[in-house]
């Protein structure tokens, strides 16, 4: 029940804001930290439900007829990701309440963190399909509006876009991935999955949802090659690029993996998705980090490596290496979220991202540097910090594999790890290190609440680091049973005995030490790289959409041009195309009637009168003229109301024929004659047009005259006419009585016409607002 | 005389096509007239005509027998009759009000108020 409410809370937290934005300003800002510190200490206090298997916190029916119900349940794996995202979100939110001071609309911010923070928690807790994917979209939404906070920068405008569609474009795969699901097992719940494995597994439309799943997945955690919406979300403040970007959102993909790794896994396909998808990712992006200069873009590409390494490892669907992906979600939030927090601290305080200009800050940012270097060591993996733990997680799930494939693998991580850890202490270690540059004073002193939250969670690394029994048995494990795994005791360990792992290890660290002495951040180097950007997936994507919308504008110019005429040509065309491909083939078989019998001598000479008025005002050069054979042509269809029994029609359309004459003669007979605009060309297109259009009326005419008729809706008007209206003229009591309300609405059409005129006879335009001539 | 007549409704079609395709806004009104005039003689058309017996009832008697035209295509047309005349009042209105303004009887020349 705390959960609903937390859940609850952290949506209506924001419309709180909305209505008192003032609240966020001042002191009273940290008090936001509230909402995640509850929900946190409501997931706590579900741990020992948690051990025990998981709980369900909500069951709710929604749409029951599709199989689609509101279930939130808690077990392991999402008991982590929760304990993540609130406790994580406590520390940015105490974070954000001192980066932000200053900004006139930080309430912005903290709503959209409280809206993403509960569609987080809705995703993780989701045990239904189509509300993971429901929360899904709003994390992807979310994330939107955060990017792109600093709403009159373009760039963050643009990143924020890129990253909508990207991970848009993911929400989509995994709708269609879920229905897929629900079709092949029937139902859409995610408990109870894993039983039906080899039913999926065996379907035929199981590599497509497969396929589905992996692109939401890497859609999502930033996959190679779908990578470059991560390094430009770094436009968001740098509280959201530490929360989203690095510790929760993008681990989203991870743990949809995860999720499903025991009901889709343990196929060729999954296998080699996800290891080569998190195989060519983790490696590409930390070699990425060597050209990058800027702090965030530094840790943005090393997060990607980092998560590629989560799939990597996830892709081997083995016990020990699904525990090296989830023990390395952990490891990682713990390091990276605290690198990402110094680096806002040092962009507040000198004014600069760039790696290559900031040293020797350490005098004059203690804290700050304690966490920069703690989280810097946890990162390089050195023992006994909770990275070490994770590495060592890492080799032996791939040593254990033995086969030449994981061997190679295994080289692919040792290469990521050195470069991991080599951006990582050029992040935490660099600006701190050496001396200050000449001329830069003593800075504003941060305060705790900007290096309390990052050195809170390295600390947090070291201590989880020395007693790794405690986060293995309490985390691990129980996220390790929801994956199909019966997860033994004491999952991790600081101390696994001298072996290859450990050489491993010390290989590593010794290598990424040596890395960071002979290669220095350069400016010039990471402008040399940036040609070889035209050919990355990001520079191919941005010239899709380019040539996409460039098309999409040349061809609303072509058909939104603004001329009347060319909407009507183009509407029209298309019409007699579509209708003449059904027309044509009934034309063939001579199903239609084309006989003429029983005609008599007024009918003919009424149709020739019709004939040769219409001639004359299509191509008469005089406006009377044509005004007036309009009329003619009117009345000879007045003719033939009166001769089929239409004696209502006949005396309206007379009517209704004599006042138009009458009100054009009024109007035109003073203009002079036609001025001729158009070439013979396009008269002589247009004339064809206009025919074909009217032989494809004349055929559809034919076509219908065929089919038999049902009268059943004249037949009950006929019957009861009288006997319901009290009238005899059929027509006219369809009109006032049965149809009373159509007709009054219509009446209603003519006063408004009427209005119109009136005003258009009346107006009188001032001196000013006559054209100049 | 049903295929004569949906020549007839074909006809108007093109005319009124045509006409709406000039750049005139005269032949523009007329055209749509005359659209107008086609549309009400197609679905006259496919209600089935019927000579010499209108649906009215006799006045000896309650309901409608024997042979009758449907009177539901009839109300159809009355209604459209009725609205296409309040369209073109405004349209021809609406012409002599711009014509008196710009001086031209070119569409072309209508697109945009600032050009002129």
């Amino acid at each position: 029940m705390l959960l609903v409410t937390g859940l609850a809370l952290s949506f209506l937290y924001p419309l709180f804001l909305a209505v008192w934005p003032g609240w966020v300003r001042g002191r009273r800002a940290y008090w936001t930290a509230a909402v995640p510190a509850l929900l946190f200490l409501g997931c706590l206090q579900a741990w020992e439900q948690v051990m025990q298997g998981g709980m369900v916190i909500l069951d709710l029916p929604w749409a029951p007829s599709l199989g689609v119900s509101l279930t939130f349940t808690l077990d392991g794996l999402s008991f982590l990701f929760s304990l993540l995202i609130t406790g994580i979100g406590t520390l940015i939110f105490l974070y954000a309440s001192a980066y932000m001071k200053g900004y006139a609309d930080s309430a912005r911010l903290f709503g959209w963190l409280g809206i993403f923070m509960g569609s987080m928690l809705g995703l993780v807790w989701s045990d239904n399909v189509i509300t993971l994917f429901i929360f899904w979209e709003l994390t992807s939404i979310s994330s939107f509006f955060l990017i792109g906070y600093y709403q009159e920068d373009q760039a963050s405008r643009q990143s924020a876009r890129t990253a909508l569609a990207v991970t848009g474009l993911g929400g989509l795969a995994l709708l269609a991935a879920g229905l897929l699901i629900g079709q092949e097992t029937g139902g859409y719940g995610l408990a109870g999955l894993q039983d039906l494995q080899g039913l999926l597994t065996a379907s035929p439309l199981y590599p497509l949802i497969a396929v589905l799943v992996m692109l939401a997945a890497f859609t999502k955690s930033a996959q190679f090659p779908f990578h470059f919406w991560l390094p430009g979300a770094m436009k968001a403040p740098t509280p959201v690029s530490a929360y989203l970007h690095s510790a929760t959102m993008v681990k989203a993909g991870v743990y949809l993996l995860l999720r499903f790794s025991p009901s889709l896994g343990g196929t060729e396909w999954w296998t080699w998705g996800l290891t080569a998808a998190g195989g060519i990712t983790m490696v590409y992006a930390a070699w990425q980090t060597l050209f990058r200069t800027d702090l965030k873009a530094l840790l943005a590409y090393s997060t990607v490596s980092a998560l590629g390494i989560m799939v990597f490892m996830t892709g081997w669907g083995t016990e020990a290496a699904i525990k090296a992906a989830v023990g390395f979600v952990l490891v990682h939030a713990l390091y990276k979220a605290p690198l990402f927090l110094v680096a806002g601290i040092l962009d507040k305080v000198t004014g600069t991202r760039e790696v290559t200009q900031l040293a020797g800050w350490g005098r004059a940012l203690p804290f700050t540097a304690a966490a920069g270097l703690l989280a810097a060591l946890s990162n390089a993996g050195l023992p006994p910090f909770l990275g070490f733990v994770g590495k060592d997680l890492v080799y032996e799930a791939l040593l254990a594999q033995g086969n030449s494939v994981a061997l190679w693998g295994m080289a692919l991580a040792f290469v990521t790890n050195v470069l991991l850890l080599w951006a990582g202490l050029q992040a935490g270690l660099r600006p701190f290190a050496g001396k200050p540059a000449p001329g830069s004073g003593r800075p504003l002193s941060p305060g705790a609440w900007l290096w309390g939250p990052p050195l809170l969670l390295a600390l947090l690394g070291l201590v989880a680091g020395c007693w790794p029994s405690w986060p293995g048995n309490w985390l691990v494990t129980p996220a390790l049973r929801v994956t199909g795994f019966p997860g033994r005791e004491a999952a991790l360990a600081l101390w696994h005995g001298y072996g290859p792992v450990l050489a491993l290890s010390a290989a590593t660290l010794l290598s990424g030490a040596l890395l960071a002495v002979f290669i220095q951040p350069s400016a010039t180097r990471s402008q040399r790289w940036m040609r070889w950007e035209r050919i990355a997936p990001e520079a191919v994507v941005h010239a899709g959409y380019r040539v996409f919308s460039t098309a999409a504008t040349r061809i609303t110019r072509l058909l939104q041009n603004g001329y009347l005429r060319h909407y009507v040509f183009a509407v029209t065309l298309f019409l007699l195309v579509v209708t003449a491909i059904q027309l044509v083939p009934l034309l063939a078989d001579g199903q239609l009637p084309y006989r003429i019998a029983a005609v008599t001598v007024y009918e003919v000479m009424i149709l020739v009168m019709m004939a040769a008025s219409i001639g004359f005002t299509v191509f008469t050069r005089s406006r009377l003229v044509a005004v007036a054979s309009l009329g003619v042509t009117g009345y000879a269809i007045c003719l033939l109301f009166v001769f089929y029994s239409a004696p209502d029609l006949a005396m309206t359309q007379f009517t209704i024929d004599t006042l138009t004459v009458i009100l054009f003669v009024l109007v035109v007979f003073r203009l002079p004659r036609y001025l001729t605009f158009s070439t013979p060309a396009i008269r002589w297109r247009d004339g064809i047009q206009a025919l074909a259009f009217g032989a494809v009326i004349f055929l559809l005419i034919l076509a219908v005259l065929a089919e038999p008729v049902t009268r059943e809706v004249g037949d009950y008007y006929a019957r009861n006419a009288y006997l319901l209206a009290k009238g005899k003229n059929v027509v006219n009591v369809i009109l006032v009585d049965f149809r009373g309300l159509d007709t009054l609405v219509e009446i209603s059409v003519l006063a408004v016409a009427a209005i119109g005129v009136f005003g258009l006879l009346k107006l009188r335009l001032k001196p000013t607002e006559w054209p100049e001539k | 005389m049903e295929v004569l007549l949906a020549l007839m409704t074909g006809l108007l079609y093109a005319a009124g096509l045509y006409l709406m395709l000039r750049r005139s806004m005269v032949k523009l009104i007329i055209g749509l007239v005359l659209l107008g005039n086609g549309a009400n003689l197609l679905i006259f058309l496919l209600g089935r005509i019927v000579k010499g017996a209108p649906p009215i009832i006799r006045a000896d008697a309650n309901v409608l027998t024997g042979l009758y035209a449907d009177p539901v295509p009839q109300a159809l047309i009355l209604t459209a009759i009725v609205i296409s005349f309040g369209l073109q009042s405004f349209a021809i209105i609406l012409f002599k009000r711009a014509y008196k303004v710009l001086d031209t009887d070119d569409l072309d020349q209508m697109r945009d108020t600032d050009d002129l």
